[in-house]
């Protein structure tokens, strides 16, 4: 893989206020009431010493991308050797491999149209320069987007400067999506 | 207390609440699957003993059944695929670290070996047709040679259908991203319960005694073979990491499927058939006689359907949701059209 | 007069027909958004009330999304989530889509019947004479909310009446403004003038910004954040400010007035306050300095069951970073009954920090100088409705409070005798107004629903004018307020969808057919814009393009040695002890009166927002609802286990006074304390027209039957309900 995107989320700013979620709906045209990203929060001690923390979550673009893998018809790719994992849904049998090896469960939906339909880090925007959609509008800020083998990008900067984590590392799928916390 | 939950609410179909991608046609897919790798494994093993004349309608006749199950189960598959059109891409590609494309190419040496060994032994098994393509020249010289090299065919449909049968069960296994079907010996128990199965139906179809005695041995070994490999299975997820052992909860918990795995695969799919085989042995019995294969093929489905409903249920992580996800069901009654 | 019953808009419209959907499986590639031929509009987000700028996008001429002017100071180019799913307000299938007539058939039942927008306007215009001719003009009163108000507001100020009310000011904003305006003689604005971006240190108290989403105050609380600002929030609930805050003070209920007393407690007796500010700018700090004597924070601990070394803390934090600690004046305010007294406790502290008109505090807002278009003077009303319904009740109050102006309307010896109610869904906005409502439905002689969405008031109407979204229409130009003056346009980016027109054309029609040509000289709105915007150096084209224009600022953006101060109070000085509250028969100076308690078995419900929905505005919104399409009441897990409550059941609530909620599930979550349950507003909408949002979830407000109403300028304090739970069967 000759380009490794990443996005750099920081939990610390994140209000879960799901713009991105909408974003991503308009921006992508999804369909109604299907989702290709959501907001989870995680409480954690007891009244009144709390921890919240928000995550928006969607596909981690894994570098080790098991749906990819088990793809019988590589449907399932890479796009231009990148991480981005698209789907052609031209090549799409409707098998639902891809939706069993996620072990992030549903980052792969099913498109009324019988293919399967993910997020795509809009690389449609990417392409142009531009940041994915739910990024671009997150009123907080704290959605970052690049190029994780540059070293000189924001990304890579919030990784060397600050504490983080990755959902579920033990997976091995090396997810690309990272929370600052 | 660690409060999860997903605050955006998430109803993708078959993804929310519990994954449910696969359903009876993948369940179906699998046993027609394994039941055709036990039909092409025992006809050819016939084949190769001929002097051994207690199997004569495995050796001759069993093998026309392989193209007719598998192709029930092929139906079944493809009722499953959601962008049907796009069914020929399974052929367009060979991706070599994705089980499905290997089953599809697989699939496509099983239907000639078969064909193969139809032809091998189609004079024997079904004089009547044999005599029908006997009449047209190439067909008599079609026939002449793949009988001529019966022996050889066999040889070669032996791995091709043990290939099969454990290609059901790896298809599952390969996901690790599903606690409950990430073990190796899903393979093994899909092929040994395909042998069981075919097993079963050649004791119904058979029509003379020994014959069917045969299979009872035979079944016989291979539901105590299956019982050992279900054994390390579950000793696997128990001694597993914490998903396996969540997984596990599915098959102890009353509300998940200890009934259905415990008294109904166990109980009826092998015990039973175990003791009442092993009667027909010492004492013959006109229910019974039936009563042990159907049970053992009924068993065989219940182990796919079980495996399949219950491995997707399994997941590396578990969102609860803060809002009722079934409401967005309104949107998508009003807004089909629309984005 | 017919008596007007409450009528469901069920009968009316069949749902609409689904189109079934199509199997598309070609083998050309799936085209990316923005392929197509992309159209770019400028806007003004009508979402909620804070104004931000964007552009609309279409492409192949179907919507397809909203986002931000990078130019807009009001969204720095970011939509919040509700303006982000502002396409879905156009989408919208439940839009009213006719004008629509109240008919009573032969049996005397009555219905709505679509009407053309001919009949419609002819007969609002006949009752609209009709009543002045037998009351006067002054008899017709408009209840509003949102910008498009003003285009109503011209047509009954036209037509000879000044009576108008909104939600916003005796349910929402009031006592806050008119505690500011008591102390400082300035309003604080919209959007306010808290200068967030740049404060060291942010006082949260009762403010929940991240659930509110008010877009510019969210934005600039996390660049705040991200600086390492420190926050202190002050909430019973574990907000999501709280969240991230350095400071979380889980305050015991209703007791801010003691915190805030002790606070100044401390500032005053630890001389931590701006002593130069406070002798140069303000009156009356040695009646205060002499007055919270009385609360210590060992005081205040018995009431907020907070530490006094934590509220000693939190003060002197507060004062190391003065003048650039904001304490935020929050927006809904109307609480306890002593919400003016509570504001001006915030405002006082404010005040002794230093921080009013100062960097990191409050800066000085600056409009654009942008002219009138040139009309007619209006008709001199007969009466001013503040006076009118407020019966010599509220004196600070100068502007009409809503439910006084609806108490005024009901009988047959009302005042009122006409409303037209412009997008505001009253049974839902005014706590514990359904009687009122019902009742002065029955007396008068016209109501005109103008909206968007058949909430549950269009039901009480006589006539339902469908208005146009902000998507498709033209309004007044934006000029609030900001750190730097700008103006920005809303044009339509669509066709009015159905049979629906914009505000002003509405107004403009009416006008016409009541014979007040003179006052609409104009034809289309946007030659009034065009006027405005070449009178400001500009033009509609080159805002067409632009959508926001900057303008320089004349005066600094802080109070400065050559700029000082002015404080427009009667003593031209901050007023920390104020007069006119005393002259009014008021406490001058704050004091603490403690909140009822919940019987036993009862808890304080507790409510506020969402960051998906304004209210109950957008909750049928086909975006939005996908992101929260029911409320749910949060119960701390100890008093779930008392209840035997499970997360994802069903519970309906009941108040002290017997009422029962809809169904609402319940989220059993640490985040709230033992005392309070908590949800969010806007929910439980009793239209069956709005078919997304319709029973969903449970409403707050009509929980809300004990109301603690502010003296001093009529606000609805909500806060004064306890709730118990009612099992509900076969649910969940």
């Amino acid at each position: 893989m000759t380009v490794q995107y990443a996005m750099v989320i920081d939990t610390r700013l994140c209000i879960g206020c799901g713009d991105c979620v909408v974003a991503c709906k308009t921006e992508n045209k999804v369909p109604a009431g299907l989702n290709r990203d959501w907001i989870v929060e995680a409480t954690s001690g007891k009244y009144p010493e709390l921890h919240t923390e928000f995550r928006s979550e969607r596909c981690n673009h894994c570098s080790h991308a098991t749906c990819v893998a088990m793809c019988p018809t590589g449907a399932s790719h890479n796009w231009r050797n990148t991480n981005i994992v698209l789907v052609d849904a031209n090549k799409c049998t409707g098998c639902k491999a891809c939706i069993a090896a996620c072990p992030y469960d549903a980052r792969l939906i099913m498109h009324p149209d019988g293919y399967v339909d993910k997020c795509t880090f809009c690389h449609h925007r990417v392409e142009h320069g531009l940041d994915p959609a739910c990024v671009s509008t997150c009123p907080t800020r704290c959605m970052h987007f690049g190029i994780l083998n540059d070293p000189g990008s924001k990304v890579s900067q919030l990784l060397k400067s600050r504490r983080y984590k990755t959902l579920m590392p033990g997976t091995g799928n090396q997810p690309n999506v990272y929370y600052l916390i | 207390m660690l409060e999860e939950l997903l605050v955006t609410p998430r109803f993708n179909p078959k993804v929310d609440p519990l994954l449910g991608i696969w359903t009876w046609e993948i369940s179906v897919y699998l046993f027609f699957g394994g039941l055709t790798a036990g039909i092409i494994v025992f006809a050819a093993l016939a084949a190769l003993n001929k002097k051994d004349a207690v199997r004569s309608f495995s050796a001759n006749s069993l093998a026309l059944w392989a193209p007719i199950v598998l192709s029930l189960g092929m139906t079944t598959l493809f009722l499953d695929l959601e962008h049907k059109l796009f069914v020929f891409r399974f052929y367009t590609a060979f991706v070599p670290t994705s089980p499905m494309s290997w089953g599809a190419w697989i699939l496509m040496i099983i239907y000639p070996v078969t064909i193969l060994q139809i032809l091998s032994t189609l004079r024997p098994g079904y004089p009547l047709i044999a005599g029908f393509v006997d009449r047209i020249s190439i067909g008599r010289w079609v026939l002449d040679l793949t009988s001529r090299y019966q022996r050889e065919i066999a040889i070669v449909a032996i791995p091709s259908a043990v290939a099969l049968g454990i290609y059901t069960g790896i298809l599952l296994s390969a996901f690790n991203a599903r606690p409950f079907w990430n073990s190796g010996l899903l393979g093994v128990l899909f092929l040994v319960s395909g042998l069981s199965t075919a097993a079963a139906m050649v004791i119904l179809l058979a029509k003379e005694k020994a014959e069917k005695h045969w299979y009872v041995r035979m079944d016989i070994g291979l539901i105590l073979v299956e019982l050992v490999v279900v054994a390390l299975l579950l000793i696997n997820l128990a001694t597993g990491s914490e998903q396996h052992l969540k997984a596990l909860e599915y098959l102890t918990s009353l509300n998940g499927y200890a009934l259905a795995f415990w008294v109904f695969f166990i109980g009826l799919g092998l015990m039973v058939p175990l003791v009442v085989e092993f009667r027909e042995l010492v004492k013959e019995h006109r229910v019974l006689a039936l009563l042990g294969p159907i049970l053992v093929l009924l068993g065989g489905y219940l182990l796919r359907h079980i495996t399949v409903n219950l491995g997707q249920e399994t997941a590396w992580q578990d969102y609860r949701m803060e809002h009722n996800p079934q409401l967005l069901e309104r949107v998508k009654l009003n807004y089909k059209t629309e984005n | 007069m017919n008596r007007r019953e409450f009528i469901k808009l069920s009968g009316l419209l069949g749902t609409g027909a689904v189109a079934p959907s199509i199997f598309l499986s070609g083998c050309s590639s799936k085209p990316l958004p923005g392929d197509g031929l992309v159209k770019k509009t400028p806007t003004i987000c009508d979402m909620c009330f804070w104004k931000c700028a964007g552009f609309v996008y279409s492409e192949n001429s179907k919507p397809w999304k909203v986002v931000g002017n990078p130019e807009d100071l009001h969204s720095s180019g970011r939509f919040c989530t509700r303006g982000t799913g502002g396409i879905g307000a156009y989408l919208d299938r439940d839009r009213l889509k006719t004008p629509l007539i109240r008919q009573t058939d032969k049996e005397g039942r009555q219905s709505f019947r679509e009407a053309s927008w001919e009949e419609a306007i002819k007969l609002i215009a006949q009752r609209m004479q009709a009543i002045a001719e037998k009351h006067g003009p002054d008899r017709l009163a408009l209840l509003h909310h949102g910008t498009g108000a003003r285009h109503f507001e011209h047509l009954i100020r036209a037509y000879g009446s000044d009576s108008h009310a909104e939600p916003a000011f005796a349910q929402c904003r009031g006592p806050r403004d008119v505690a500011y305006k008591l102390t400082f003689g300035d309003i604080l604005g919209s959007p306010e003038r808290t200068d967030m971006a740049n404060s060291d240190c942010i006082v949260l108290i009762g403010s929940h910004i991240g659930e509110n989403l008010h877009n510019g105050q969210v934005q600039e609380l996390s660049q705040a954040l991200d600086k390492g600002a420190s926050l202190i929030t002050v909430d019973p609930r574990f907000s999501v400010a709280a969240s991230k805050s350095k400071y979380w003070l889980p305050i015991r209920p209703g007791t801010d007035i003691a915190l805030l007393l002790a606070w100044m407690h401390v500032l005053i007796n630890e001389e931590l306050y701006d002593q130069e500010f406070i002798e140069a700018y303000s009156t009356g700090f040695d009646e205060l300095a002499e007055h919270v004597q009385a609360y210590p924070p060992e005081w205040a601990y018995l009431q907020t069951g907070l530490k006094p070394d934590l509220i000693r803390e939190t003060a002197r934090e507060m004062a190391s970073y003065a003048p650039a600690t904001l304490v935020h004046p929050g927006r809904h305010t109307t609480w306890y009954g002593d919400d003016t007294q509570r504001g001006r406790a915030m405002a006082i502290l404010a005040a002794l920090l230093g921080s009013w008109g100062r960097k990191g505090g409050f800066y000085i807002q600056e409009k654009v100088k942008l002219p009138k278009y040139p009309l007619p003077h209006y008709p001199e009303p007969a009466s001013e409705s503040h006076v009118v319904a407020h019966k010599g009740r509220f004196p600070i109050a100068k502007k009409t409070v809503s439910q006084a102006l609806i108490e005024a309307s009901a009988g047959p010896d009302a005042y009122y005798k006409g409303w037209i109610v412009y997008g505001t869904n009253l049974p839902s906005s005014i706590p514990g107004i359904r009687p009122k409502l019902k009742e002065a439905a029955e007396t008068l002689e016209l109501i005109v629903v103008v909206d968007t969405m058949p909430a549950e008031i269009t039901g009480y109407a006589d006539v339902i004018l469908p208005e146009c979204t902000y998507l498709e229409r033209y309004d007044i130009l934006r000029n609030s307020g900001a750190r730097v003056p700008s103006v920005a346009l809303r044009m339509p980016a669509f066709e009015p969808r159905y049979d629906s027109k914009p505000g002003w054309w509405i107004s403009r029609e009416i006008g016409l057919a009541l014979g007040l040509e003179k006052y609409y000289p104009w034809k289309d709105y946007s030659e009034v814009l065009d006027w405005q915007l070449k009178a400001a150096n500009s033009s509609l084209k080159e805002m067409e393009k632009l959508g926001v224009k900057d303008f320089p600022r004349k005066k600094p953006l802080y109070f400065t040695a050559e700029n000082p101060p002015h404080f427009w109070t009667p003593s031209g000085k901050i007023e920390l002890y104020c007069q006119q509250l005393a002259d009014a028969g008021f406490d001058p100076m704050p004091r603490y009166t403690a909140p009822m308690e919940p019987p036993e078995n009862f808890y304080r419900l507790n409510y506020g927002r969402m960051p998906a929905h304004t209210f109950g505005k957008t909750t049928n919104n086909p975006l939005l609802f996908q992101l929260a399409p029911e409320n749910t009441l949060w119960v701390n897990p100890i008093v779930a286990k008392k209840w035997k409550l499970q997360s994802g059941s069903y519970i309906r609530l009941q108040n002290q006074d017997g009422i029962t909620s809809n169904p609402v599930r319940v989220r059993v979550t640490e985040r709230t304390g033992l005392d309070a349950v908590f949800m969010a507003h806007g929910f439980g909408q009793r239209s069956n027209k709005m078919r997304l949002t319709h029973g969903a979830g449970a409403d707050d407000s009509e929980l809300m039957s004990r109301l603690l109403i502010d003296p001093i300028m009529g606000a609805t304090g909500m806060r004064g309900n306890f709730v118990t739970f009612v099992k509900e069967q076969g649910v969940g």
